[in-house]
């Protein structure tokens, strides 16, 4: 047994959709809050089993995607500084900024490193006494422990070269943003998977009697993800909307106190810009006061003048939830992976490149 | 950067380390933010480098036994999807 076949196990996930399709009343739209749902949405297919009824709306978990191009404007500046050493996690490398990108940055010299682990920095900040080290954080509630650690390790270590570019930001103000949007019709929602590891289930309960959505906590695997949906339908029958917890195996009402905790101790709740949903008062962190030493954002000049973004992408529409990605007139065309124009294509948990990746767009 | 997938501890250093294997990758993670003490043979949830949450493997279990259960019940016709929660709508931990 190794926690991960199980739940992909054929069976069970048409057994799922059996229940789905005899006890669907009326048709439901689930907004997949994360990235890695819509990933693994598209990659089993399950659009294509599921009755016509069930419609994913893609939402704005991934954190790439979100990240308005002043922010990308900001890691370009701070990465052409001379004496650095730029390093980030992820997609965040190919996403256009203004001008270019950091991987294009790169190629004309620069140091810039896409990390495995934030933690990595130790070892470059040791190597490279000589040198600024910045790491450029990105990520939901699941990333900022991993960035309040490697904080908490500079500290200890008294590591002196090395510097933060904040851009952590959370999962509940969005939703709210996107529900207090009129063209937004959303029924349900799949509630994350890791970041409710961290924060506990209970953080989406005043959401879900807020708008009377059910909220169904869910693994990411296909049948997680089909449990998930089968307790939508079941709730939505029953006039119910509560937070079921389907990802019982890894999350609890509480979450990881641990974590909770090592965020507290260096962050403070700030206003953050998202791509496609504007300012959200309250969805950001940044670093506390005392820790202004590291704060990269007040260390160098992180002025930026930004391009707007490009008038035929419509991610900002797609990150919204009404739109979806066959409705862009670039996508599979003018923007794909390899050339991709938006950031929902740029990033691997973005829902173009899913959709890219696991439809027929390409073949 | 979000798909992490259960992975197993293969040993655990003095440093709060482990060497963990995932489907056949073995590679070494911090267990510096996992709020229980951790051993060899324990699953955990790893995301960027670091491990968040042990698997919590009774209430694995107890999912997929519910699921085979679902399943042989559907292949032999024994029951339909009005027949009550089927075991699936436990709600909390």
């Amino acid at each position: 047994m190794n926690f991960i076949d199980e739940f992909r196990d054929k069976n069970t996930i048409l057994a799922f959709n059996e229940l789905i399709k005899k006890e669907l009343k009326a048709p439901i739209n689930i907004m997949e809050i994360c990235g890695g749902h819509t990933h693994s949405i598209m990659k089993y297919a399950l659009p294509s089993i599921l009755p016509k009824g069930i419609n994913f709306v893609h939402g704005p978990g991934c954190p790439v995607c979100v990240m308005p191009r002043k922010r990308i404007d900001m890691a370009i500046k701070l990465a052409a500084m001379p004496n650095t050493i730029f390093c980030t996690l992820g997609d965040l490398l190919r996403v256009p900024g203004s001008k270019f990108s950091l991987l294009e940055l790169r190629a004309k010299g620069c140091d810039v490193r896409a990390l495995y682990s934030p933690l990595e920095v130790l070892k470059i900040a040791e190597q490279n006494q000589d040198k600024n080290i910045i790491f450029f954080a990105i990520g939901f509630e699941t990333t900022t422990p991993m960035t309040a650690l490697l904080l908490e390790k500079v500290i200890n270590l008294g590591l002196e070269n090395v510097f933060f570019h904040i851009n952590h930001i959370t999962v509940p103000a969005p939703i709210h943003a996107i529900m207090n949007d009129e063209n937004v019709k959303i029924d349900a929602f799949l509630g994350p998977s890791h970041v409710s590891v961290i924060t506990g289930w209970g953080i989406y309960e005043d959401i879900a009697r807020l708008y009377k959505t059910p909220i169904a906590v869910s693994g990411f695997e296909p049948v997680d993800i089909m449990q998930s949906v089968l307790n939508i339908v079941r709730q939505k029958n029953e006039g119910k909307f509560e937070v079921f917890n389907q990802y019982q195996r890894a999350v609890s009402k509480e979450g990881n106190l641990k974590a909770q905790e090592l965020v507290k101790c260096y962050f403070d709740e700030c206003d953050f810009e998202f791509r496609g949903l504007g300012e959200i008062k309250k969805s950001g962190l940044r670093l506390k006061d005392e820790f202004a030493r590291y704060n990269a954002e007040l260390k160098f000049d992180c002025e930026v003048e930004s391009k707007n973004e490009s008038k035929a992408c419509i991610c900002g529409q797609i990150l919204r939830g009404v739109a979806k990605p066959y409705d862009c007139k670039v996508f599979g065309k003018a923007c794909t992976p390899k050339t991709p124009i938006g950031s929902c294509m740029v990033s691997g948990e973005g829902a173009c490149a899913a959709y890219y990746k696991y439809s027929k767009v390409n073949e | 950067m979000c798909l992490s997938i259960p992975s197993k501890i293969l040993e655990i250093d003095e440093f709060n380390n482990a060497l963990v294997e995932t489907l056949g990758v073995k590679r070494k993670v911090s267990l510096d933010l996992v709020p229980e003490a951790c051993e060899i043979g324990d699953f955990v949830l790893i995301h960027v480098g670091v491990a968040m949450e042990k698997i919590d493997k009774d209430f694995a279990k107890e999912s997929i036994k519910t699921y085979q259960e679902i399943v042989s019940k559907m292949q032999n016709g024994e029951i339909s999807a009005d027949e009550g929660d089927l075991g699936l709508n436990e709600f909390h931990r």
